[in-house]
């Protein structure tokens, strides 16, 4: 039998951790500058784009910058934006906001309608024609320390039984050593989780913020369907409850990807975000579009939505945060691939130039002076105070958050300064004393669907006989803490139905039902006792998003 | 003894198989695919026999489109020694029927000359069952399907198959073609190093003219349908109801 001691090793000069935007580009720029490094990259999903879920409106200039001739190549990047609408909703009704009040940044001229999963399948094409080694279905659970150095990770262990021991299939994955380690995990990665805690890179930054993004794809009735609008909608459902809101693209193939958007920092523990989500598809405006339509996917993924006060430190010996692990999106864009493409070049010109002058497993310091200094900061910078404004004063407060775009889009300057975001998501749960339970309407299975029902269309799977990757610090406080303080909302905020309170004969019992995992990472966010830790399962288990 | 191991790319089993809008197939744009689980199997149970020292060699062959060099290589990752790929269509969405595959399998049987060709039953797309059949009628050899135990005793194989209400143990003289069932064994994991070193071994490409065969379909799809949903079911009040429903209804009675 094979045991962790004969674990091999290999060595590159750059190893990066997920197959995304920010992962991908920084492995073409690699080998753009230099053809003769060694670039690998690790994806936990079974393919690349398995586990990639975004709404998407792309902004092409990251790619722009990266590919010059991305459209010459071939990307599945076709339905250009024609229609930009907004609107607040009321329970019935709709208010259609003009879109002159609009900062110019939120005009989606220019932008493209895409599946990012697509996306990145045709960017892991172009990064393996220049040479780059791509190993999907291969978690990375294990950071490889060389003293306070990252040197590599560990990824690809197999056969663990469920009780953590080592089964007869056991493999014990490989080392892969890197001069520099880029870590591309997309929000609240679990590597980047430690390397994190580890050099206490959130220091003197604000918080990070999050939001649980949840999305259906909808073959609609042809004659409905308008390429190349988009929708986005605040208010009902949601009203004071949480921030938030939703999105409604139309996409090729009379395909309709909808999704809907709950800020992570509600109070109330009995919001049951996927239900906000189902009751949102019976508004008029949308139930109309969606009537005599099916839903063939769904899934779920938290965004990050700090924005530029939540940027921690970037670099530690040997390790660089790319992309959403950094929580790059730009909150009313609703835009964070772009940045994502930018922040792996970025990273790249400066990890060649390290290695290029005999360098490695020092901090990458021009990485995050790019940052922090170019088109990232530009685009980050002007909307700083919308996500701090809202989480405060709801609606209104976007309001001002636009007032505040458009002086800075206009002087460079924003008038309020720069707000802070105060509690993290955890924090900011309510106490379930202080809040009354809500009933929502029970799905119809037509426009809206039970959670497992929609689970099945994420095509999700885990291999059943391996240990459980949703640890509890201490299993204990969920029964004896959570449940009593905050109605355990774990039953609810996860979107996958992973988390179950089973009434038994001794008294109410936690469940939890790893299978049903899409990888969200909500859990790790928003539990009130900070007591989930989400780690990587086998490889190639999770969701198999088609054309998310 | 060399082995022969056919796989098939097919949609991964984990993703929810559903009918293009026009109905004119499956939809497989963007869809995971991966090896037929059976295949896996067969692929397992050659590595096994190889470990044994029951086989020298293990050849894998794969005939569809050109991403089944993917599904090849798996396989070799797995274990197998060699690949040939067989080009025989540009879309995934023409599947080869069986015939077409078992000639073109015969004709590699006739290159490489195995003692054992191991195969999937089925393949989970179509669910034909049949290629293994059709390859030893071709080859004029002794065929065990259904396998869920093989050994191999001198120069014959002994096969348990599972069928109706038990397990039936056959004998046959090699060469033969044994076809894989679920219970055989459990398939290992292709390693990350072993999928590295996979990437050096060879992988031979052909096309279906090379061998001369015709792949072009005999079978007409007249047309491709999604079961109709489950109707929600009713709650009777009385046996008497019940019987009404059953008889008038259901038709059943």
């Amino acid at each position: 039998m094979t045991s962790e001691t004969d674990r091999e090793s290999m060595d590159y000069d750059v190893v990066i951790v997920g197959g995304g935007p920010a992962g991908l580009s920084a492995a073409i720029r690699l080998k753009q500058l230099d053809a003769d490094l060694s670039v690998v990259v690790l994806e936990k999903g079974s393919e690349i784009g398995a586990h990639i879920l975004s709404g998407a409106v792309l902004d092409p200039s990251g790619l722009d910058a990266l590919i010059p001739d991305w459209k010459e190549r071939g990307a599945p990047i076709k339905v250009p934006v024609r229609e930009d609408n907004f609107y607040l909703l009321g329970a019935a009704g709709k208010l259609r906001l003009p879109n002159w009040p609009m900062p110019p940044l939120m005009n989606n001229h220019g932008n493209y309608i895409v599946s990012m999963g697509n996306v990145c399948r045709w960017m892991a094409a172009q990064a393996e024609e220049l040479g780059v080694e791509i190993f999907p279905g291969m978690s990375c659970s294990q950071i490889v320390w060389e003293g306070d150095r990252v040197a590599g990770v560990i990824a690809g262990e197999f056969g663990r039984e469920a009780d953590g021991s080592i089964g007869a299939s056991y493999e014990p994955g490989m080392e892969l050593r890197g001069k520099y380690v880029l870590l591309a995990e997309g929000v609240r990665g679990s590597l980047t989780k430690e390397v994190m805690a580890k050099f206490d890179l959130s220091k003197g930054h604000e918080p990070q913020k999050f939001g649980l993004g949840m999305k259906e794809i909808w073959q609609i009735d042809p004659a409905k369907h308008r390429e190349g609008t988009v929708t986005h909608t605040m208010g009902w459902p949601l009203g004071s409850n949480a921030g938030g809101g939703s999105f409604i693209y139309h996409f090729e193939d009379n395909q309709v990807l909808i999704g809907f958007v709950v800020h992570l920092n509600y109070k109330n523990p009995y919001l049951y975000p996927y239900m906000e989500f189902q009751r949102f598809k019976h508004h008029p405006l949308v139930a109309e579009l969606l009537k005599g339509g099916k839903r063939v996917a769904y899934g779920a993924r938290a965004i990050s939505e700090g924005g530029w006060q939540s940027i921690p430190k970037l670099t530690a010996p040997g390790v660089a945060i790319l992309g959403c692990s950094a929580g790059l999106v730009n909150v009313p864009r609703i835009k964070g691939n772009h940045n994502a493409m930018l922040s792996g070049k970025a990273a790249a010109e400066a990890a060649q130039a390290a290695i290029a002058a005999g360098r490695e497993g020092d901090e990458l310091v021009a990485y995050e002076a790019d940052l922090r200094s170019g088109p990232i900061a530009a685009d980050l910078k002007k909307v700083r105070n919308v996500k701090p404004l809202w989480s405060r004063l709801g609606l209104p407060g976007v309001a001002l958050g636009g007032l505040d775009m458009w002086v800075a889009n206009l002087t460079g300057w924003n008038p309020f300064g720069t707000w802070k975001h105060g509690k993290n998501d955890a924090q900011a749960t309510g106490e379930a004393k202080d809040y009354a339970p809500i009933t929502y309407p029970r799905p119809d299975g037509v426009l809206s669907f039970d959670r497992l029902t929609n689970v099945s269309f994420s095509f999700t799977n885990h291999e059943e006989s391996q240990p459980c990757h949703l640890k509890l610090k201490d299993p204990a406080v969920p029964i004896a803490y959570t449940l009593p303080k905050h109605a355990e909302p774990a039953q609810r905020y996860c979107p996958a139905g992973v988390y179950e309170v089973l009434e038994g004969p001794d008294g109410p019992r936690f469940q939890i039902n790893f299978q049903n995992c899409v990888h969200c990472k909500t859990c790790d966010i928003k539990d009130p006792a900070q007591n989930i830790n989400w780690t990587t399962p086998q490889g190639g288990d999770g969701p198999n998003y088609p054309n998310m | 003894m060399k082995l022969l191991v056919p796989v098939k790319r097919v949609i991964d089993y984990n993703v929810k198989v559903r009918v293009r809008g026009d109905g004119s197939g499956v939809d497989l744009d963007n869809v995971k695919m991966s090896m037929n689980p059976f295949d896996e199997i067969a692929v397992e149970e050659a590595i096994r026999l190889k470990e044994k020292g029951v086989a020298s060699e293990i050849v894998v062959v794969s005939v569809g489109v050109k991403q089944a060099a993917e599904t090849l290589r798996t396989a070799l990752a797995m274990g197998a020694d060699r690949a040939i790929l067989i080009t025989a269509a540009e879309d995934a969405a023409m599947d080869i029927e069986p015939l077409a595959v078992a000639k073109l399998l015969a004709a590699v049987v006739a290159a490489e000359a195995p003692g054992l060709v191991i195969a999937g039953k089925q393949a989970i797309d179509n669910d034909m069952n049949a290629t293994g059949q059709m390859l030893a009628a071709l080859l004029g050899w002794g065929q065990a399907t259904f396998a869920s135990a093989v050994a191999i005793e001198g120069g014959q194989a002994v096969v348990t198959r599972e069928i109706d209400g038990g397990l039936q143990t056959v004998k046959v003289t090699l060469p033969a073609v044994i076809t894989a069932d679920l219970r055989l064994n459990e398939p290992r994991y292709a390693s990350l190093p072993n999928i590295m070193k996979a990437k050096k071994k060879p992988l031979e490409e052909k096309t279906a003219a090379d061998y001369g065969v015709d792949v072009a379909p005999r079978l007409t799809v007249v047309a491709t349908e999604e079961p109709a949903g489950r109707k929600a079911g009713v709650k009777v009040g009385s046996v008497d109801e019940l019987i009404a429903k059953l008889k008038n209804e259901a038709g059943v009675l």
